[in-house]
């Protein structure tokens, strides 16, 4: 039974949703469920990370049908690290939610459908069939809608139209670029597709596939010119909710644009001058964006548009220092982006505003939490030996080596710019005279919790900064992994002998 | 719309559909049919039963509120897929078969376990949807 450990962290949700639905009405319950049930996950991901990183890729071919034809599930160590990710994230998160949502929206399913959205990160990860990437997508944006809606306050449903547009947008562009793929090749195995993409002739067809591929992820991603829905919709939805699409959603957007164009799509330069033009675009005006913010959480949300650029650029430059910084990046990401939301929803509980004019006077309030804050606050600006600082030297060492300078320039200007504006908000909200706030009536503040309620709002910041400290101070194993993640991208005649070993 | 052609017919249909969409589930397999299609004729049975008798009457009929359908054909449908996972160490989702086919039914696999909760979860999301559009309406 060990064999199949690479699907147990996706059964494992899978379960855990639906042991939630029949406990619909119990909320006591459903919380402690999803906060042990969240364990076991990290659990079974741990393991299977543990086993990539020992035995190699690990494959699974569903329903027992051969690869080209039977649906594959590939672990390799890409998918294993961002499935621990999702799965340390989703931990964080699952006791978050549990403290700082009210009853009335816990009341309506979130669990069950947030464990359904954590089925869909990580079916999305360790997918090896395009078609069924597609389906993956289809969950993640269906219980993302419900999250997202979740409570029906007018600024909710003007903030999911606006996600809801753009992300079906997204999938119907993105099944047209299968349906084409399709017709060229005659397969949706992703390894096989990578040894039928280079054979086929007409390369102006394949040019447009990868193009609509590239505008599909991207509307996902979140990139330069498709990015409106993110900023217009994050800061709608409760925090909790908030941190785990800020942390996970558009890096499935990332991990799918870095599994095709290194898969599939290999060594068309146009392609990647394009990525490298669209990831400077995004440093700057994602950055630009967060600077006129007055609310915290559009703030954060425009820094993960900022954010994104990095991993895109290091995905365009195309060398294996390149990725290797991407990945990196990729990892520290999930954790910071996943903890400043949550950190975010704090603020918004002890104080009951978002807004940083309004805000002010937490570091004299609280100040051991407020120093626990800044240490998120600092891996994300940058600052060494904190988790951020790292990738941005691989990416400015490979931006040297392939003479992109104006990457070089804009990973300087958009670190810049995180400073700045964290430098803004540190000085508004935590050191700012505290402003006079009215009190919220029906309102759950902070310090009328029980000291459980508290803890479990408490602890999820502590583990993620944990992690955080953990990728800075243990530096050099995050960039021993994303070296060789990089070289299993690089090289990907590993990854297709995985999948269909030659007979 | 209580005209009592329809309260009167409505009666004979309701087994009717439901012996029909239990036909249509079981042939799914290799014909045109399935939980799918299956799961919407049977809801529809339930659906045609409150438009003649009013929603209450349906909802006394059923017993329980068909939101709870969800999570039980969901879990059939998982245990289904898993039961090659736990008993036979298969991969997950492969098809297991009884050697022997049962006269009516057919043969007996794990595929027809997986329809089933389809069946399940398509009536318990369909009545759901209508129950909660017709109570606000």
């Amino acid at each position: 039974m060990m064999q199949q450990l690479l699907l147990y962290p996706l059964l494992w949700q899978l379960f855990m949703s639906i042991a939630l639905m029949f406990a619909w009405q119990h909320i006591n319950i459903q919380r402690v469920m999803s906060i042990v049930g969240s364990a076991v996950g990290l659990v079974f991901s741990g393991m299977l990370f543990y086993k990539v990183l020992v035995y190699g890729t690990q494959t699974i071919q569903a329903g027992g049908w051969e690869a080209p034809f039977g649906i594959t599930f590939v672990a390799d160590t890409l998918s294993a690290t961002l499935v621990l990710l999702t799965s340390i994230a989703g931990l964080a998160v699952s006791s978050f939610s549990s403290a700082s949502i009210i009853p009335a929206r816990l009341r309506f399913g979130y669990f069950a459908i947030f464990h359904f959205l954590l089925l869909g990160l990580i079916g999305a990860f360790l997918t090896g069939d395009i078609f069924n990437l597609y389906v993956w997508f289809e969950i993640i944006i269906i219980s993302s809608f419900v999250l997202i809606t979740l409570g029906g306050e007018k600024a909710q449903i003007e903030g999911a139209v606006k996600y809801f547009t753009l992300n079906i947008l997204a999938s119907i562009i993105f099944l047209t670029a299968i349906a084409v793929l399709y017709g060229l090749a005659g397969s949706l195995n992703m390894a096989d597709l990578a040894v039928l993409i280079p054979k086929i002739e007409n390369r102006g067809l394949v040019k447009v596939a990868a193009i609509l591929f590239l505008i599909g992820f991207g509307i996902k991603s979140a990139v330069f010119p498709l990015y409106f829905w993110l900023p217009a919709s994050y800061h709608t939805p409760p925090s909790a909710v908030a941190a785990i699409f800020g942390g996970l959603l558009t890096k499935v957007g990332v991990y799918a644009l870095i599994r095709v164009f290194t898969l599939i799509f290999v060594g068309d330069v146009l392609l990647d001058e394009i990525l490298i033009v669209i990831a400077v675009l995004t440093l700057f005006s994602g950055g630009i964006g967060a600077l006129v913010q007055k609310n915290m959480r559009k703030v954060f949300s425009y820094l993960i548009i900022c954010h994104i650029g990095f991993m895109i650029a290091g995905l365009g430059m195309f060398t294996e220092l390149a990725i290797a910084g991407a990945i990196f990046y990729l990892i520290h990401d999930i954790v910071v982006k996943t903890n400043l939301f949550m950190i975010s929803g704090i603020i918004y509980r002890i104080k009951g505003s978002n807004n940083i004019k309004s805000l002010g006077g937490l570091y004299k309030e609280y100040p051991k939490l407020s120093l626990l804050m800044t240490i998120p606050f600092f891996s994300l600006i940058g600052i060494p030996p904190l988790s951020g600082f790292w990738p941005k030297i691989s990416l400015i060492v490979s931006s040297f080596n392939t003479q992109n300078y104006l990457v070089l320039g804009a990973v300087i200007f958009a670190s810049f710019l995180t400073l700045i504006v964290m430098a803004k908000l540190w000085s508004e909200v935590f050191w700012k005279n505290p402003v006079d706030l009215p009190k919220r009536e029906h309102f759950l503040y902070f310090n009328k919790m029980t000291t459980t309620r508290k803890l479990q709002m408490l602890l999820p910041i502590v583990f993620l900064t944990g992690v955080s400290l953990y990728i800075g101070f243990g530096a050099e194993s995050i960039q021993q992994l994303s070296t060789r993640i990089a070289g299993e991208l690089m090289n990907s005649q590993q990854y297709i002998e995985a999948v269909m070993p030659k007979s | 719309m209580k005209t009592i052609i329809l309260r009167t017919a409505s009666n004979y249909l309701l087994p009717i559909l439901l012996l029909f969409s239990i036909f249509i589930l079981l042939r799914g397999h290799y014909l045109p049919g399935g939980g799918f299609v299956g799961g919407l004729i049977a809801s529809i049975a339930f659906v045609l039963h409150a438009f003649a008798n009013g929603l209450k009457d349906t909802k006394k009929l059923l017993k329980f509120h068909p939101g709870f359908l969800m999570p039980v054909g969901l879990a059939l449908a998982f245990l289904s897929g898993l039961l090659p996972v736990i008993g036979f160490d298969e991969a997950f989702m492969t098809g297991l078969w009884m050697h022997d086919p049962i006269p009516v039914i057919g043969s007996i696999g794990t595929a027809l376990f997986f329809d089933i909760g389809v069946y399940i979860v398509v009536q318990g999301v369909t009545l759901t949807i209508i129950f909660t559009i017709s109570e606000s309406a």
